[in-house]
């Protein structure tokens, strides 16, 4: 690593920062531009159980103090609040607990796609124009142009409810593999035409041409040269898989009754659950933020090529 | 015949003749010189796949915008709630091509009754219309959140471009964070404040459109106009330096013809094409933040409240969320399709 890569390095870590920190003010004060506060809601109180409500959660101190005082609290303590909603419980612990099942489907959803994806883009590619090759890129069209909620209400139809193979619920493991399929399709699809290309484009290259023509065997030409190259395109689609995973599994969890974290978020929106809300956003935006920068970073490091600026 | 001197300056008095009627065929125009927008329009045209989305687009279109005027029941009305009369039950549910009680008392004393071509969906509203009402709405939304992001992203991309030095430095900036913002992230957090801040100061003005859908229009107006703004710069700062724009300056154009001649014939194809595409993903975002709960207001249906509503009856009514989903599927890849091929037809250079 030179001189000049570190400065590129530090540059987009401190706009990742920056980026972070946005993120946190930006839903600190939209969430208390909401009118009214969070407690107008509630059945049944009068004002002087609610000034007690507020006195409890901190709300009657300036915003200013307010602000500090929860960007402290998370960067101290990763301590984003209680729960308004969910009596006795932390936002913490609530978001500790959905990560856990999140994660897992995520990040089943995010192998299974990268693998069959690129598996799938090489085989068309070398197979360029023949009827497999076509087969695949109808059906990844089809893919990439179908809203996840969508596809995820149609496999629930097909497979758990008209031909009841696995169940409905993604509660159980069992349970999750219609989620992770849901959740696989799209970047599967796109995988497969960034693959296809990219492969395609590195066949076209001069090296491989020479590596012909010194004898080397299809194989090795495919496995040795072509394969590897083609990847580094994949690989800069990382960070957008993840955010794509990270909102498909908002909806991907509704569908399915996942007890993960989009199920909290998306219920906390309804429930107006606001530290729930911020605690929630901010976690899974910093997930995406910091997932960006790792992916530009290693997309440097991986291939020399590419300029800096 | 004279003899031909190969190094005379005599002057060779036949090529001073009138020309006869076969030199004159050469001067006939074969064809009429063609456009770039006939160019573009002619390859658009045997682009096949694009020219049959382009018609899906628009029977979709039409039919969204034309069948609500003779249709006979109404997105919002409930067909068994009668003024003064307890709810009759059996409108609700109906599947395709079945009547309410009234209705079939209808049928066999010989009237004739429309029938439901969807049936009707859980609260005994027409499904057909529903459905038809949800297009136009979701097509709405789409192309005026791209026709917002277009103007934004115009104005500042140009803004940036064309000053260039420290206003380009600060608005690119600026963008770098925008850009690095998670967008569906911030749009669902902006769109759920900005439904209880908007309702109080729409009451009484433009309530019919919604809160919701006008947050989304906020939302696309604050943070989708980033790409556009990075294209536009983009394409201005490339065209500034290229040479035909140079060479117009050596022969003495002045700012505006280069600017109206060169600069902008050049761009704007970029920009539609563009803009084009932006309207299937505005149409994906409304479509999944209604599926949210986030979207349009209760009585009013978009493609994606339809298929959330549809999720609560989905063993007894799948084909409630099937419609849904194959039009708006339908409506998304025809757009993708049709951006696509004007990108081939109206910018070659893009073509990757």
């Amino acid at each position: 690593m030179n001189s000049k890569m570190l400065g590129y390095v530090v540059k987009r870590l401190l706009l990742a920062v920056l980026t972070v920190l946005l993120i946190c003010t930006i839903t600190f004060f939209v969430m208390h531009a909401v009118p009214g506060g969070p407690f107008v809601g509630e059945k049944a109180t009068t004002p002087a159980v609610q000034a007690a409500m507020e006195a409890k959660y901190g709300l009657d101190k300036p915003l200013a103090e307010q602000y500090f005082t929860y960007l402290k609290d998370i960067v101290t303590k990763f301590d984003f609040g209680p729960s308004l909603k969910q009596r006795g419980r932390s936002v913490k612990d609530i978001i500790f607990d959905g990560m856990r099942t999140s994660l897992k489907l995520g990040l089943i959803a995010a192998a299974v796609s990268t693998v069959i994806g690129v598996v799938l883009g090489a085989v068309a590619a070398l197979r360029r124009n023949k009827l497999i090759d076509r087969i695949i890129m109808v059906i990844t069209t089809a893919f990439v142009s179908m809203p996840s909620f969508i596809m995820g209400s149609l496999l629930l139809i097909l497979f758990a409810i008209k031909f009841p193979m696995v169940p409905a619920n993604g509660t159980t493991s069992a349970g999750l593999i219609l989620p992770v399929v849901t959740l696989a399709l799209y970047p599967m699809a796109y995988i497969t035409r960034l693959m296809r290309s990219s492969m395609l484009d590195v066949l076209g290259q001069d090296y491989i041409r020479t590596a012909r023509a010194k004898g080397v065997s299809g194989m090795r030409i495919i496995f040795g040269h072509a394969l590897k190259n083609s990847l580094i395109p994949v690989l800069t689609y990382l960070g957008p898989m993840l955010a794509y995973i990270v909102t498909g599994s908002l909806v991907v969890e509704r569908i399915f009754a996942v007890p993960g974290i989009g199920r909290q978020f998306v219920s906390s929106i309804t429930n107006r659950d606001y530290p729930m809300i911020m605690g929630t956003t901010i976690v899974l935006a910093s997930l995406i933020v910091i997932m960006n920068l790792v992916t530009d970073i290693l997309y440097k490091v991986v291939d020399p090529r590419i300029t800096l600026d | 015949m004279k003899k031909k001197k190969l190094f005379t300056f005599h002057v060779d008095l036949d090529m001073f003749l009138p020309a006869s009627d076969k030199d004159k065929e050469y001067l006939v125009q074969m064809r009429p010189s063609s456009t770039f927008f006939k160019d573009g329009m002619r390859r658009l045209y045997k682009n096949k796949v694009a020219f049959v989305s382009f018609i899906i687009i628009i029977i979709i279109t039409l039919s969204s915008i034309i069948v609500p005027f003779f249709w006979p029941y109404s997105y919002e009305n409930q067909l068994g709630v009668v003024p003064g009369k307890p709810v009759d039950s059996s409108f609700k549910n109906l599947a395709p091509f079945e009547y309410g009680s009234t209705e079939q008392q209808k049928i066999e004393a010989g009237e004739k009754v429309f029938p439901h071509v969807f049936g009707t969906d859980a609260a005994g509203r027409d499904y057909f219309i529903r459905v038809i009402y949800g297009t136009r709405v979701s097509l709405a939304v789409g192309f005026f959140a791209s026709v917002i992001v277009l103007l934004i992203g115009m104005l500042i991309g140009s803004i940036s471009g064309y000053f260039g030095g420290k206003v380009d430095l600060v608005i690119m900036r600026i963008v770098d964070i925008i850009y690095s913002l998670p967008d569906m992230l911030m749009v669902i957090l902006l769109s759920t404040v900005l439904k209880l801040t908007l309702n109080p100061v729409i009451e009484g003005t433009v309530e019919s459109i919604g809160a919701n859908i006008i947050s989304l229009f906020v939302v696309f107006a604050l943070l989708y106009w980033v790409g556009m703004s990075r294209l536009i710069r983009g394409q201005i700062l490339s065209l500034r330096e290229q040479e035909y724009v140079l060479s117009a300056k050596a022969t003495g154009a002045k700012g505006k013809w280069i600017i109206t001649k060169h600069l902008i014939p050049n761009c704007i194809s970029v920009v539609i094409i563009s803009a084009a595409l932006q309207i299937p993903s505005a149409i994906f975002t409304e479509s999944y933040l209604s599926f949210l709960g986030l979207g349009v207001n209760a009585p009013m249906p978009s493609l994606g409240s339809l298929a959330s509503d549809a999720l609560n009856g989905i063993t007894s009514y799948p084909y409630r969320l099937v419609i849904p989903a194959v039009v708006i599927s339908l409506i998304v890849l025809s757009l993708n399709l049709f951006g696509d091929g004007l990108r081939d037809a109206f910018d070659p250079k893009l073509n990757g």
